[in-house]
């Protein structure tokens, strides 16, 4: 008996919201098989992740601290997902917005945060817009494959970034770790109560807010959403592709820049070489959120705190299991593929067939 | 001078084993950008059983088997489901830099078996490149080896002419016989093996321990020496020593000690493979230069 699949007529949409949750359980059930193999009780490590994440009040602070700069990069991959550009470099440019933002602090200047924070947020956005218009021009120009020339340019980034901490911008007095010093008062994004939940989620629910009026009632949007999904259509319309990648893209690595400017301005205080967690990078996250996500920004935020909460959830069971915290990597990894798999389900139906397919079949 | 090239060989072998394989899974049509992941956990795979066994040939085998059965995930959902070849290899990535740092966990720090560098007797005497291709490790050796079979096979054999006909028009090479989903799993798990090789390389041979996402970006690089190479084995040859010499020159530098800031030479490599791929773009746009034509497209046989 054979398998085979034959086009739906129509995608279904019970499937396609009934894939995401199972996709879920069945990541969740591969990875306690992992767990069990290094004898850890799975169920225990579920239960303590959950409990941090979502059952104390602190932990889920922490789970928005974690979502608010996937929620910036995620909807500028969206974004950019959308019209079929393929930006991977999400991660390089949150690192040079970081830095961008950084620069304007170390011009020496402290002002009132009225004028300090709004100048540093040009800073973050421009830095990461101009770093994410340089594999836009290569691709609009000359067809340069995107997926690589973004994801090279995040090691650069990455790299630029050290350069300064580790020489010009180095506190003199951080004992030698690579760090500036920290930032002064007018120069740190307020924080809610006594939380590290800063003003940036506030933008970042803003800017979701934003892009979906973009996206769904502008003709802009309307551009995007038809070069993305039939681009020769688009160009019989007389649409600028091109000019279009440039623009989505200057958003896109401008709001990657954002995220890294939140951060050092709300979280970290300082510049230092671990902007984005090295085991599972903001950047490279958002990548699976857009995707998870439907490219719907509302979907974006949804994802974004529940992939905080496996942040907030894996980083408590390294420290009290002593559990590798790659495991967010690969529960993220696994409900993608999943997704994937399972997605074929809604636009194709399984048809079985008694013997192998006859002829053309 | 010498010394550079030599290093330059060294550094280039990995991409090199990488780049052969991904070669084979783009003529067939399956991109696969989850060479990073493959990397990763050939590396981590290679070195656990080299170091168990006490010896690096026992880690390379496991490797290759490594990366072969992870690729396998990438062939399943890209041919047999059909879904998005970008997506799935970007997955595989993540998932393979997880799944290397999970179990490579207890690794760290431990120092294993590896390849030390061989001379070949008279080989090795010849002036110059006598040194620089000759006073290699054994898996350079092996390269050396698989690069011309992997050219001969593409474009002397049978099998290499259905692998690029699956490639260039899956629905012809279909119509004559051609199993286009057999072609493609074959060459998609001939990919995930070499890029295991390639892991192997660096945690067997390039070093002998194992460090987190020690991949540094080759995969991705590799990528870029496929279109530099126009998807033929003998030029990637030729590419992957290039890539490696920047590499090679970088370390040089460095150790020289000259005034040039220490972060801006580590960017070397990857700001020479974006401009390489630039020009290698800036001559695709003025002829062709044989990127299969089927690939990144699923097959469905209904849909012809």
């Amino acid at each position: 008996m054979a398998m085979r699949l034959e086009l739906r007529l129509e995608r279904s949409r019970k499937l396609e919201v009934l894939v995401p949750i199972i996709s879920v359980l069945l990541s969740l059930v591969v990875v306690a098989l992992l767990l069990l193999s290094t004898g850890t009780n799975p169920l225990t490590a579920y239960g303590a992740m959950l409990k941090e994440a979502f059952g104390t009040s602190y932990g889920f602070t922490e789970v928005l601290v974690k979502a608010t700069p996937l929620i910036l990069c995620g909807l500028g991959v969206m974004l950019a997902f959308k019209m079929l550009f393929w930006n991977i470099g999400a991660e390089g440019q949150l690192h040079m917005g970081a830095w961008g933002a950084t620069a304007v602090v170390m011009t020496g200047w402290d002002g009132s945060p009225w004028l300090m924070i709004p100048a540093m947020m040009l800073g973050g956005f421009t830095a990461g817009a101009l770093w994410a218009l340089i594999p836009a021009y290569l691709k609009v120009k000359l067809n340069t494959n995107e997926i690589i020339t973004t994801l090279l340019l995040n090691y650069v980034a990455i790299l630029w970034v050290a350069h300064f901490i580790y020489g010009p911008w180095k506190d003199p007095v951080s004992f030698g770790f690579p760090m500036t010093k920290q930032f002064p008062d007018g120069a740190q994004l307020l924080r809610f109560g006594d939380t590290r939940v800063h003003l940036g989620f506030l933008f970042a629910l803003v800017i979701a807010v934003a892009l979906y009026f973009l996206q769904e009632k502008s003709r802009w949007g309307f551009e995007i959403a038809v070069t993305g999904s039939n681009p020769r259509a688009a160009e019989y319309a007389g649409m600028n592709a091109g000019r279009n990648v440039l623009l989505v893209m200057l958003i896109s690595g401008g709001l990657a820049g954002l995220a890294g400017m939140v951060e050092v301005s709300g979280i970290q205080l300082k510049l230092l070489k671990d902007i984005s967690p090295h085991a599972a990078p903001y950047g490279y996250t958002a990548i699976i959120i857009a995707w998870l996500a439907r490219r719907n920004p509302w979907g974006v935020v949804l994802v974004s705190i529940l992939m905080g909460g496996l942040y907030v959830g894996g980083e408590t069971v390294q420290i009290t299991m002593k559990l590798p915290v790659n495991i967010v990597l690969i529960i993220q990894a696994l409900i993608l593929f999943f997704v994937l798999g399972g997605d074929i389900l809604s636009r194709y139906r399984l048809v079985f067939d008694r013997k192998e397919a006859l002829g053309g079949g | 001078m010498v010394a550079i090239l030599q290093a330059a060989v060294r550094s280039g072998t990995p991409i090199l084993f990488v780049c052969i394989g991904e070669i084979y899974a783009e003529r067939s049509g399956i991109l696969n950008v989850g060479l990073e992941g493959l990397m990763l956990v050939g590396a981590i795979a290679g070195f656990t059983a080299g170091y168990s066994a006490g010896n690096p040939v026992v880690g390379v085998f496991a490797a290759a088997v490594a990366g072969a059965l992870f690729s396998l995930i990438h062939a399943y959902v890209t041919i047999t489901l059909r879904a998005d070849q970008i997506v799935s290899g970007l997955t595989l990535t993540i998932l393979g830099t997880g799944i290397s740092g999970f179990f490579g966990k207890p690794m760290i720090g431990q120092v294993g078996p590896g390849f030390d560098q061989v001379a070949i007797p008279g080989l090795s005497k010849i002036p110059i490149l006598g040194q620089v291709l000759f006073q290699q490790d054994a898996m350079v050796y092996l390269s050396f080896v698989l690069v011309p079979i992997a050219w001969w096979v593409m474009y002397k054999t049978h099998l290499g002419l259905a692998i690029r006909s699956v490639g260039e028009n899956p629905a012809t090479a279909d119509s004559l016989g051609v199993s286009v989903a057999k072609v493609r799993y074959g060459c998609v798990l001939f990919g995930g093996a070499m890029a295991g090789l390639g892991g192997a390389y660096l945690s067997l041979a390039y070093t002998t321990m194992w460090i987190e996402q020690m991949s540094g970006g080759r995969g991705w690089i590799t990528l870029a020496l496929v279109i530099f190479a126009a998807w033929n084995p003998g030029r990637a040859m030729l590419g992957a020593y290039l890539f490696g010499g920047a590499d090679a020159l970088q370390l040089r530098i460095q150790a020289v000690g000259l005034d040039i800031p220490t972060y801006f030479l580590m960017m070397l490599p990857y700001v020479l493979t974006i401009a390489i791929l630039v020009l290698a773009s800036r001559a695709s746009l003025r002829r062709r230069i044989g990127a299969p034509a089927a690939l990144g497209l699923p097959y469905a046989r209904e849909e012809r």
